[in-house]
């Protein structure tokens, strides 16, 4: 079992919440993990990236090689595409596609979305809207992690349980409202997938 | 034993509070921040009351942990390479006077900038002062040599360097622990003239250090970190170096490699296993993630000896940090075919929070000084220096932590008014008090700005040592009282900072203004907790 991710996003749009439920779901499962992150300058807004590693055999690199990862997992759509070189011919391109808009040359939007739809495996779901109609609107990110685990070789329910695991401490009306964005995002993918 | 899922920042700091350290000494810098800030955080740290405070700048923290190795106990400074400059006085003379507890100096470079002015590699100052290294591959390595290290530094009585960089620092994995130690005890030196670099003193002492010399080497050749992995093609022999080794392996993830591999994580050099690799090797390819250090002493000036492949003969890129990909190409394997990054991907450069105080200090500043030409603000290192970006392009220099107000003098002296510099309240005590007593010795035109957000707000919101206190070290670098104006930074005082800024810049003397207001960040970091 080998899968390597790439988390996407905008400082400040909190990535790492996705990555860390994500390495509490492999880790209780016995498997290795490297994830690397951006701290520091970038993190004001800039365009930030993580890379997920997570394998049944002993990990060298922190870095996923180019043309090698399984999927790019963004929240946010310009983003999603600035890592396509990593991207392996049969990875999967998952995708908020509610753009983030912090600077004043942004592209237009059909562009953009005409880029995701050009990868043949790709999902383009707008989390925000989702999150927001579930009245979870902060849980954005767990409607991502949904979405994108039709795709992954870890088993929903061990997502399902890190999330519990997760959010425990701040009670069950968040947890509850984070597994809810979690299915939602998992409903879509299953839906939509080509 | 579980494992703990740790950055390598992290796993260092958790490998030092279990090797029984008394004390954490070091300023932020990315990427090295989060070694300090796990142990400010540890419930060990905090039962045996270590100390965890950070510094003023990277040469107090050195300084410090001298003293507490003088003192017999065990230590880190941590810091960003550039904080190395900062240190370098302490650092190298402590090569010199040698350490009594053990002292780990944990530098962490930034190969690529990511986050940083330079690229520069740590390891040439371990050379330069002849203090041995260890440059961990990855967190496990992290963990483990601070418990060498320390160990090291008492056995050989000298500070030790730990090179991270940035990929390591920053990356997370599963950490096995080992027993904790205690901490050591008072002991002063047994040698009463250790620390007294008196010049007859020094020569014994230089003349002591270089005889270490050789012993080190010895150690490097046993050192369970290097590692010689014997392989049946000669026709190419492969060091890699802390990282590299990584990036090395990663292209032989389910094959065996055919050549030998030296992995080297201790410093100095393992001579005999070098000759082993250079003499049964035809060619040998150095994979270092920085500079070509290794890579130009095993060449030479000359480059007469074997053929080296590296980062100097274009097998490499000279510059930026490895990665599996360039390190694939310079083994010879073919690329992957990849797809392009599109067009319509615009750059997102960091930017000024939305509400960040900086924002309404260079407003009022640009517009003081618009009646002027542009190029006369020089600044400093920390979330500020964005201010050079549009739409502010505010500022016209960032060189080095201080540099802000000592430029800004020295462009006064040639004849620049006005003369501007903008440094940060925890930049203004790293490195600029000793410039603003320049400035005030010299009665020079300058504006001073220290931007002041309570914080170190770049790397993440740790304590400043300004804070609640500029006012008063401007006064007693003799600055004169009505001279020193504090503003508050919002929209809604504009024209009042404006006319304050005007007025400042009309004087001919040292004027301060001090725009003060938290950062934002930490603000709602404070209101979030203080809801929970």
């Amino acid at each position: 079992m080998k899968l390597d991710i790439i988390l996407a996003g905008v400082g400040g749009q909190g990535i790492l919440s996705i990555a860390a439920i994500i390495g509490t779901a492999a880790l209780k499962n016995g498997y290795y993990l490297k994830q690397a992150e951006v701290h520091g300058m970038s993190q004001r807004g800039g365009d930030v990236q993580s890379h997920l590693r997570i394998s049944d055999k002993p990990i060298h690199s922190d870095l996923i090689p180019m043309g090698e990862c399984d999927m790019i997992l963004s929240v946010e759509p310009m983003e999603s595409l600035r890592y396509l070189p990593y991207l392996s011919p049969t990875g999967w391109l998952v995708t908020n596609s509610k753009p983030f808009v912090n600077i004043p040359n942004y592209p237009e939007m059909d562009s953009v979305i005409d880029e995701i739809k050009k990868i043949r495996n790709n999902i383009n779901i707008n989390a925000d809207d989702i999150a927001k109609e579930l009245g979870a609107a902060r849980s954005m990110n767990m409607v991502m992690l949904g979405a994108a685990s039709a795709f992954m070789d870890i088993k929903v329910d061990e997502l399902r349980t890190a999330i519990r695991d997760i959010f425990e401490r701040k009670g069950d009306k968040v947890v509850d409202s984070n597994l809810k964005a979690f299915d939602a995002g998992l409903d879509f993918s299953n839906k939509n997938r080509a | 034993m579980k494992k703990l899922l740790l950055l390598g920042d992290e796993a260092f700091a958790q490998g030092a509070l279990d090797a029984g350290i008394s004390g954490a000494y070091g300023y932020p810098g990315t990427p090295s921040t989060e070694i300090i800030e796990y142990i400010q955080k540890n419930p060990l740290a905090v039962e045996r009351n270590i100390h965890r405070e950070w510094s003023t700048n990277e040469k107090t923290a050195v300084e410090s942990a001298l003293g507490m190795s003088y003192a017999g106990k065990r230590s880190i400074v941590t810091m960003k390479h550039v904080g190395l400059n900062v240190a370098a006085d302490a650092f190298v003379n402590s090569a010199f006077t040698g350490a009594n507890g053990g002292i780990l100096v944990t530098v962490a470079d930034d190969p690529s900038m990511h986050s940083s002015q330079n690229e520069q590699d740590s390891r040439f100052f371990a050379k330069f002062a002849l203090i041995p290294a260890l440059e961990p591959s990855n967190q496990q390595e992290a963990y483990e040599m601070a418990h060498y290290g320390l160990d090291f530094s008492e056995k050989y009585n000298l500070p030790v360097l730990v090179r991270f960089v940035t990929r390591l620092s920053h990356s997370r994995a599963g950490i096995e622990r080992r027993e904790v130690t205690d901490e050591n005890t008072l002991k002063l030196p047994e040698d009463k003239a250790q620390f007294v670099l008196l010049p007859a003193i020094s020569r014994r002492k230089y003349k002591g250090l270089l005889a270490k010399q050789d012993d080190l080497e010895k150690e490097s050749e046993n050192s369970p970190f290097n590692k010689y992995i014997d392989a049946k093609d000669k026709s190419m022999g492969i060091i890699a170096c802390g990282l590299a080794y990584n990036y090395l392996m990663e292209n032989y993830q389910d094959k065996e490699c055919p050549y030998p591999i030296l992995k080297i994580s201790q410093y100095p050099l393992p001579r005999k296993m070098i000759e082993k690799i250079s003499t049964e090797c035809d060619t040998l390819l150095v994979l270092e993630d920085g500079a070509p250090v290794v890579e130009e002493m095993l060449k030479g000036y000359l480059a007469c000896g074997l053929k080296i492949k590296g980062r100097l003969d274009g097998s490499l890129p000279r510059d930026g940090e490895l990665n599996p990909n360039i390190v694939a190409k310079a083994l010879g394997f073919k690329e992957n075919e990849l797809l392009n990054i599109p067009e319509v991907v615009t750059p997102r450069p960091p930017a000024l929070c939305v509400g960040c105080p900086h924002i309404d200090s260079y407003k009022a500043l640009n517009e003081a000084l618009s009646t002027y030409e542009k190029g006369h603000v020089f600044s400093d290192i920390g979330c500020y220096t964005l201010g050079f970006l549009p739409p502010y392009q505010a500022i016209n220099s960032c060189v080095d932590m201080g540099a802000s107000i000592t430029m800004a003098k020295g462009a006064a002296d040639a004849g620049l008014y006005p003369s501007v510099a903008v440094i940060g309240d925890s930049t203004f005590t790293h490195s600029g008090m000793t410039g603003l007593l320049d400035c005030v010795l010299d009665k020079a035109n300058v504006v001073i700005v220290i931007l002041d957000n309570y914080v170190a707000a770049m790397t993440g919101g740790q304590d400043s040592s300004a804070f609640g206190r500029i006012e008063q070290i401007c006064l007693g670098l003799g600055v004169a009282r009505e001279h020193i104006r504090s503003v508050v930074p919002l929209p809604k005082n504009h024209e009042e900072m404006v006319k304050v800024f005007r007025e400042e810049l009309a004087y001919n003397g040292v004027s301060v203004i001090v725009p003060k207001r938290e950062c934002v960040q930490t603000l709602a970091k404070k209101n979030r907790s203080g809801r929970a």
